[in-house]
């Protein structure tokens, strides 16, 4: 007796959910992230209006100036969602400690120069609190946002920023020899020393903007932009080239490769987003010229503070970066 | 056609990005789905480019990785960091 073995070939009769299939057409297989991310965001069904805001709904694409035809296309090229997300941070968290294990073990911080490691405490450490004014606002932007794509990705930049927080921290406390006091002492600069006011009015004031939109502008382009290019760039780079301090961008990995990641994100939800109609365009222009001088003249003591001779030179370097980069985006955003 | 050259990924969702990338950087690509299996075709010379399953992956790509869901392939290979190349060519 002879088998004859057959294989019978099933067509799919659809490839992913409806909501999706409506998106992308009928014949395209969706990414994880698109499933993961698309269609999230609660639309009909509100019955009653918030209490604290009796004017919108609960969830409503009105909170920001921005209008979208669809907010799920303002989508993260990382293609973050939690899954792929919390493997990556994993990964570079394992990295990071493994550093910090390395300095620690061969106490390759001892021999370091004594003015380098008091700049390095006095522009350092109280960025810790600079890190948790964007982890509030991003905190904001997930809760007010519309739209799963930013939200989602504000909940894990949100995260991210602690995250930042806590490696600052710890390089606080090996620089101290963990002594916690070295915190208490960039609190009381961030508090009360003359060169942090400017910046801690600003993280202030963006903690008070209604609109998330703008809030996205100021803190995750803006103000992410100067602070971590001066500070984890170009400071960094000094700091190795004029004390020696090699061992600086170990401690500073994760937030570096975070930030050259997490910027490529921003980028792409103000392309997107300017993209989408010249009324956004001219919004996200206004919303540049008003806060990037206030970013600057917030940035200028503490370029003074991470350059004390010529800060006027590293400042308009920062300010040509913000420019360029907005110039890419289809806005222009000169330091006015 | 003879100087057709494939390349046979596993149809999974790490696979995707690749095809994706496939379809987007060679004009004439046939993809044909079996179960399980997904078929690429093209005429003369099938390229596949770091940069562009990069873009489609939504992080870095090692061109090495494509191993991990490769079937089968037909044609010679060229092969660098950025490009990986089918041809009949010698």
């Amino acid at each position: 007796m002879t088998i004859d073995l057959k294989t019978a070939s099933v067509k799919p009769l659809r490839r992913t959910f409806d909501h999706l299939a409506e998106k992308l057409g009928p014949d395209k297989n969706p990414t994880r992230y698109q499933e993961a991310t698309w269609g999230l965001q609660p639309a009909t069904n509100f019955h009653y209006r918030p209490t604290w805001d009796p004017t919108r709904e609960l969830y409503d694409r009105e909170r920001t100036a921005i209008v979208m035809d669809d907010f799920d296309d303002l989508v993260d090229p990382r293609q973050y969602y939690y899954g792929t997300w919390t493997i990556q941070r994993g990964k570079q968290q394992d990295s990071q400690e493994k550093n910090f294990d390395l300095v620690e073990k061969h106490g390759l911080l001892n021999g370091l120069d004594t003015n380098w490691k008091q700049r390095i405490l006095a522009l350092l450490i109280p960025l810790r609190h600079v890190a948790w004014g964007a982890n509030t606002n991003n905190s904001f932007i997930a809760a007010y946002g519309y739209g799963a794509p930013v939200t989602s990705a504000c909940t894990m930049h949100m995260m991210d920023h602690l995250g930042v927080a806590q490696y600052i921290t710890r390089i606080g406390l090996l620089l101290g020899n963990n002594d916690p006091e070295i915190l208490d002492i960039a609190k009381e600069a961030w508090m009360n020393e003359p060169q942090w006011q400017g910046l801690r009015e600003l993280v202030e004031l963006t903690m008070v903007t209604d609109d998330w939109c703008e809030l996205f502008v100021v803190q995750n382009f803006l103000l992410d932009s100067y602070v971590h290019d001066l500070v984890f760039e170009r400071f960094q780079a000094a700091a190795i080239e004029q004390g020696g301090v090699t061992i600086l961008p170990m401690l500073t990995e994760f937030i570096n490769e975070w930030r050259r990641e997490s910027s490529r994100w921003v980028d792409a939800v103000l392309k997107r987003a300017a993209a989408e109609s010249t009324e956004n365009t001219a919004q996200l222009n206004v919303w540049i010229e008003t806060w990037h001088p206030r970013v600057r003249d917030a940035m200028r003591p503490v370029a003074e503070l991470a350059f004390p001779t010529q800060a006027a030179r590293e400042l308009a370097a920062l300010g040509e970066a913000v420019s360029t980069r907005s110039a890419k985006l289809g806005l222009h955003g000169e330091a006015l | 056609m003879a100087d057709n050259v494939f390349i046979a990924l596993q149809n999974n969702s790490e696979a995707q990005p690749i095809i994706e990338a496939i379809v987007a950087d060679n004009d004439g690509a046939v993809v044909s789905e079996s179960p399980g299996m997904v078929k690429i075709d093209v005429p003369g010379r099938l390229v596949i480019k770091r940069e562009t399953v990069t873009e489609k992956l939504g992080r870095e790509f090692d061109l090495q990785e494509l191993h991990i869901n490769l079937i089968s392939l037909g044609g010679n290979i060229d092969e660098d960091d950025d490009e990986f190349i089918l041809s009949w060519g010698v």
